[in-house]
C-alpha cells in the first residue's frame, strides 16, 4: 500500500490523525495533514482506508499495491 | 388526454411535503416519520418551505454524501434558490457573510486561518482544563440538592466556558451571548428578532477585537485581529467569524451533551457500560454513536446547485435549492444495522452528523473531547443519575435549527 496525500484539499477535520495517528499528522499552522509514513506496515493498512473513507475533503489517496 | 397526464413526473399528482417535518410524538430521538417515508420512497423529492419555495430533500446516506463533497453543490447562501429556514436568514445572508457560506477558494482561505487551535494535538492539550471544568461543574451540583437542571447546570456552561476561553470573550457575558444565540438559531424567530441578535453579537464581537487590537492576549480573538491589522480580514469579517465560532462552540455541544444524556439514561443498559467503563475508546466510541443516533443539526444542509446535477432517478437543474438531510441518511441500515438503535458498541464513526465535504464541522475535534469527558465522567460520578419527569414531558427544540431540549430536570439519591 502507498498513501498519497493531497494538501490543499485538506479541510482540519482531524479524522485521520485520530484513527491512524502513526501514518497522518497535522502542520502546527494551521492542521493542514502531514503524512508520516507513505507506505505503512500490513497492521496499518485497515486504518489508513477507513481515514481515506471517512476524509470529508477525499484528500487522502490509498494506492493498493500487489 | 392520459398522454399528457402520463408524462408528468412520478409521484407529482401528489401533494409537496412542508418542511421542516414534525417529529412523531413519543418517539423524540427518531427522524420525522415523513422525513423517513421520503427516504424509503422517494430519497430525492421537492419540498415546499416557509416562502413557498420547493428545494430538493436528499435523504439517503449516498447522495447525501456525494452532494456534500460535489463542487457543482454551492454554499452561497446570497444565490438565488439557496433554502433559507426563516426570513431573517434569509436577509442577513447578504448583511453577514462568514466562510461557512462561501465557496472554495475563498472559502478553504478565510477558514483555513481559524483551523490551527483545533487540530488533534492541540485540542487534546485542552482535555485537562475541560476535565476540570467538568468536574468543577459536577461538583456544584452534588453541593446543592439532590436535583439539578442539567442544561444550566451543566450542559450549557462547559462549552460556553470552554469557547469563551479558545476565543478570549469574557465568560461573565455568557447570559447576553446565549440569549443573542438561541434566538438566530430558532426556526420561528422573526427576521427583525433574529437580525437585532445577529448585529448585536456582531457588535459585541466587533469591540471586543477592537479590544485585541489594543491588547493582545493569547487567543483566537487575538490571532483574527491580527488578521484585521494586516489587512487579510476586514474588522467586520473577524467579527462575523467570532460570532459563528461563538455559537457554534457552544450551542451543539450543550445539546449532545444533555440530549444525549436522556438517550442514555432512556436506555439503561447501555448507559451501564459508560457508568462501569474506565477505558477512553469505550467512551469514544459512545460518542460517536450518540452524534449518529441524534444527528442534532436537524434542519439539514442547505445547499443551491450550479449545474444540472443527477441523483438517483431526479434531475436536479442548476439553481434548485437542495436540502441534504443526514438524521434519516444516519439511519441507513446498510452502513448501520438496525440504524434505529442506540448501540454504543457499533463502529459509527462513518455517520455525517458532522456534515461531510469542505463545509464539515470546524470544531468537531473540540466537540468529541467535550462530550468524551462528559460522557465518562457524569454517570461515574453520579451513578443514580435519572430523568425528574418523564422523558415525553421535556421540553424538546422542535422548533431549534438545533435539535435538543431546553432543560433537563434531573435528579439522583443523595
Amino acid at each position: 500500500m502507498r498513501v498519497e496525500v493531497d494538501v490543499p484539499k485538506c479541510v482540519a477535520s482531524g479524522q485521520c490523525v485520530m484513527i491512524a495517528p502513526d501514518v497522518f499528522d497535522q502542520r502546527d499552522e494551521d492542521g493542514m495533514v502531514v503524512l508520516l509514513d507513505e507506505k505503512p506496515g500490513a497492521e496499518l493498512h485497515d486504518d489508513v482506508r477507513e481515514s481515506a473513507m471517512i476524509c470529508p475533503a477525499a484528500a487522502i489517496r490509498v494506492v493498493e499495491e500487489a | 388526454m392520459t398522454e399528457t397526464l402520463a408524462e408528468t413526473t412520478p409521484h407529482s399528482d401528489e401533494p409537496i411535503p412542508a418542511y421542516p417535518m414534525p417529529r412523531a410524538s413519543g418517539c423524540p430521538f427518531d427522524p420525522p416519520p415523513a422525513a423517513q417515508a421520503l427516504h424509503d420512497e422517494l430519497p430525492v423529492a421537492k419540498v415546499r418551505m416557509w416562502d413557498g419555495s420547493t428545494p430538493w430533500l436528499v435523504t439517503r446516506y449516498g447522495d447525501g454524501r456525494a452532494l456534500l463533497a460535489d463542487p457543482r453543490v454551492s454554499s452561497q447562501s446570497t444565490l438565488p434558490g439557496f433554502p433559507h429556514p426563516n426570513a431573517g436568514f434569509r436577509e442577513n445572508a447578504e448583511r453577514r457573510r462568514s466562510f461557512i457560506a462561501m465557496d472554495d477558494p475563498e472559502h478553504a482561505r478565510i477558514r483555513r486561518m481559524v483551523t490551527a487551535p483545533f487540530a488533534i494535538k492541540r485540542v487534546e492539550a485542552l482535555r485537562p482544563s475541560i476535565q476540570k471544568i467538568t468536574d468543577e461543574l459536577i461538583d456544584g451540583m452534588l453541593a446543592g440538592p439532590n436535583s439539578a437542571d442539567l442544561v444550566s447546570a451543566l450542559a450549557l456552561p462547559l462549552p460556553s466556558l470552554v469557547i469563551c476561553t479558545l476565543l478570549g470573550v469574557p465568560y461573565e457575558d455568557h447570559e447576553f451571548f446565549q440569549e443573542k444565540s438561541s434566538l438566530m438559531i430558532n426556526r420561528y424567530s422573526s427576521a427583525e428578532d433574529m437580525i437585532g441578535a445577529s448585529d448585536a453579537l456582531t457588535d459585541y464581537l466587533d469591540e471586543l477585537i477592537g479590544v485585541k487590537l489594543a491588547e493582545p492576549a493569547d487567543d483566537m480573538l487575538s490571532e483574527l485581529a491580527t488578521r484585521v491589522g494586516s489587512g487579510e480580514l476586514t474588522r467586520r469579517e473577524a467579527a462575523s467569524m467570532g460570532v459563528l465560532l461563538l455559537i457554534a462552540g457552544h450551542e451543539t455541544t450543550a445539546n449532545m451533551i444533555a440530549l444525549g444524556t436522556v438517550a442514555l439514561l432512556e436506555n439503561p443498559d447501555q448507559l451501564a457500560v459508560l457508568r462501569e467503563t474506565d477505558d477512553p475508546k469505550v467512551v469514544a466510541k459512545a460518542v460517536e454513536e450518540l452524534l449518529r443516533y441524534l444527528t442534532i443539526v436537524h434542519n439539514g444542509r442547505g445547499r443551491v446547485a450550479l449545474e444540472d446535477i443527477e441523483v438517483g432517478d431526479a434531475t436536479i437543474r442548476a439553481g434548485d435549492g437542495i436540502i441534504i438531510y443526514t438524521g434519516t441518511g444516519n439511519r441507513d441500515p446498510e452502513l448501520f444495522p438496525e440504524p434505529d438503535r442506540l448501540d454504543i458498541g457499533r463502529d459509527a464513526r462513518r455517520h455525517m452528523a458532522f456534515g461531510f465535504g469542505v463545509h464539515q464541522c470546524l470544531g468537531q475535534p473540540l466537540a468529541r473531547v467535550e462530550l468524551q469527558v462528559v460522557y465518562g465522567t457524569l454517570y461515574r460520578r453520579i451513578p443514580t443519575l435519572r430523568l425528574a419527569t418523564g422523558a415525553g414531558q421535556l421540553p424538546y427544540k422542535h422548533d431549534g435549527l438545533v435539535y435538543g431540549v431546553y432543560e433537563l430536570p434531573v435528579t439522583w439519591d443523595a
